[in-house]
């Protein structure tokens, strides 16, 4: 059976302690932020996502109600789930452009201390994970 | 169909002679939940699902499919009932075709277009002779079988034992699409508890002919938590906590717990225990010989009782 590939390919951690449905929430933030799904996208059919990474249908739901309750994505029935006009104006290419720049810089600074991958990785979860206390 | 639940027993029990194969069991599982029956060989779970599907009668209780006795109401519980035992009854003899024929002929409802689109996607030739299909391909017509009378209840006795990687892939994938399609409740019963996590929302966890948990898992992982703490000096345990195991590496004290309120006591690192870790710290504890817990052991020095 031949399909169109999908806009985004979901991935599953289950190490990571992240409840599955905010894994899936966050790659669709992820993808919208980093301009990789943009307004009108379709999100793959939960049907689709399923059989993808074999996860419970009621989880995907889920991802994409909280997607919806922040207005990143609508539903439009018997349609499907579409990005919304409002999902990217959040960050414009400029100013991505520029993040990214300062991230990489940090990186490479990162590096040079001898700070390997893993290291990396672990201080900019830390980072997010103590705004995200901070937030709640 | 009513608001009824896909499945309620209370007090539900199964005794074989003088032992119990299954006692004092109270579930109750909402439509369109897939839920893990999950606990050692000989806890209970085939007991409880041949109970479902009508096959044993209980010996105490009660039980409800959809508000209907499976006793009592046969027909009506049967036909919302697919159950695929543990030996995937399949003529083997037969052909793949012919099974299908068959489940038409037992069927009222037997969806044979259904039937045929799974088999084509999965590549099963129909007239393929059932005993030269691979281990995996007998597993997917099974369930093509059970999918096609599009039952509301899907009861399936460890469907992916001794199923390689793939087809056990395979075979979630086929049952998450009809879950999608259909809205069917599903009750399973596996030793995969890692790959149940991110597969099932409600957890039922058996030991030793008793139902130790049955809740959402969204629920069953909120509640619990596991406390890590200086194993030499260890820590008192948080008021209000229940203690469902206790594990000691060289220094540190790992208590699983179930709690109510968040624990705040920094003297433990508290961490947020997978599906998995909360099924074992349950089934540990049911293990003859586990010595009591939280009492001090004859080793600990220094700690003079308060």
């Amino acid at each position: 059976m031949e399909s169109r590939a999908s806009l985004i390919n979901f991935r599953l951690d289950s190490r990571s302690g992240v409840a599955p449905y905010r894994q899936l929430a966050d790659q669709v933030r992820q993808a919208v932020s980093l301009g990789l799904l943009r307004p009108g996208d379709k999100l793959p059919p939960v049907r689709e996502v399923v059989t993808q990474i074999t996860i419970n249908p009621n989880t995907v739901h889920r991802a994409y109600r909280e997607l919806e309750h922040e207005g990143i994505v609508e539903g439009r029935p018997g349609l499907g789930t579409f990005v919304t006009a409002r999902a990217s104006s959040s960050l414009s290419s400029s100013d991505r452009t520029m993040l990214l720049q300062e991230l990489q810089n940090w990186a490479n600074r990162a590096r040079s201390a001898g700070v390997d991958n893993e290291g990396i990785s672990a201080l900019f979860a830390a980072v997010i994970q103590s705004k995200e206390t901070n937030a709640t | 169909m009513s608001d009824a639940p896909a499945l309620e027993a209370v007090a539900l029990g199964k005794r074989y002679g003088h032992k119990w194969g299954l006692q004092d069991c109270s579930i109750r599982l909402p439509v369109g939940r897939i839920a893990a029956l999950v606990g050692p060989n000989g806890s209970g779970k085939s007991t409880l699902l041949r109970m479902v599907a009508g096959i044993t009668t209980p010996s105490a209780g009660e039980i409800r499919v959809f508000g209907h006795s499976p006793q009592d109401q046969t027909v009506e519980v049967l036909r919302q009932i697919g159950y695929l035992d543990q030996e995937r009854p399949l003529y083997r003899a037969f052909r793949v075709q012919e099974m299908l024929k068959f489940g038409r002929l037992l069927n009222p409802n037997w969806d044979d277009a259904l039937a045929r689109g799974y088999l084509t996607e999965l590549e099963i030739p129909s007239d393929a002779k059932i005993s030269h299909l691979s281990v995996g391909q007998q597993a997917q017509v099974a369930l093509t079988m059970c999918l096609a009378k599009r039952p509301a209840l899907l009861l399936l006795d460890e469907p992916v034992a001794a199923l390689d990687p793939l087809a056990r892939e395979g075979l979630m994938h086929v049952l998450l699409r009809s879950v999608v399609d259909d809205h069917t409740t599903v009750l399973l019963s596996s030793h995969a508890i890692s790959d149940l996590a991110t597969i099932c929302d409600y957890v039922i966890i058996l030991s030793r002919s008793r139902v130790l948990v049955a809740d959402d898992l969204d629920y069953v992982l909120a509640s619990h938590r596991l406390l890590l703490g200086s194993r030499e000096q260890p820590p008192d345990v948080p008021p209000g906590v229940i203690v469902i195991s206790t594990t000691h590496s060289e220094r540190e004290t790992a208590l699983l717990v179930q709690v109510e309120v968040p624990i705040t006591d920094p003297s433990w690192r508290v961490v947020e225990p997978t599906l998995e870790e909360i099924v074992l710290a349950y089934l540990r504890e049911q293990q003859p010989k586990t010595p009591v817990l939280s009492q001090p052991r004859s080793g600990d020095l220094g700690r003079d009782t308060q």
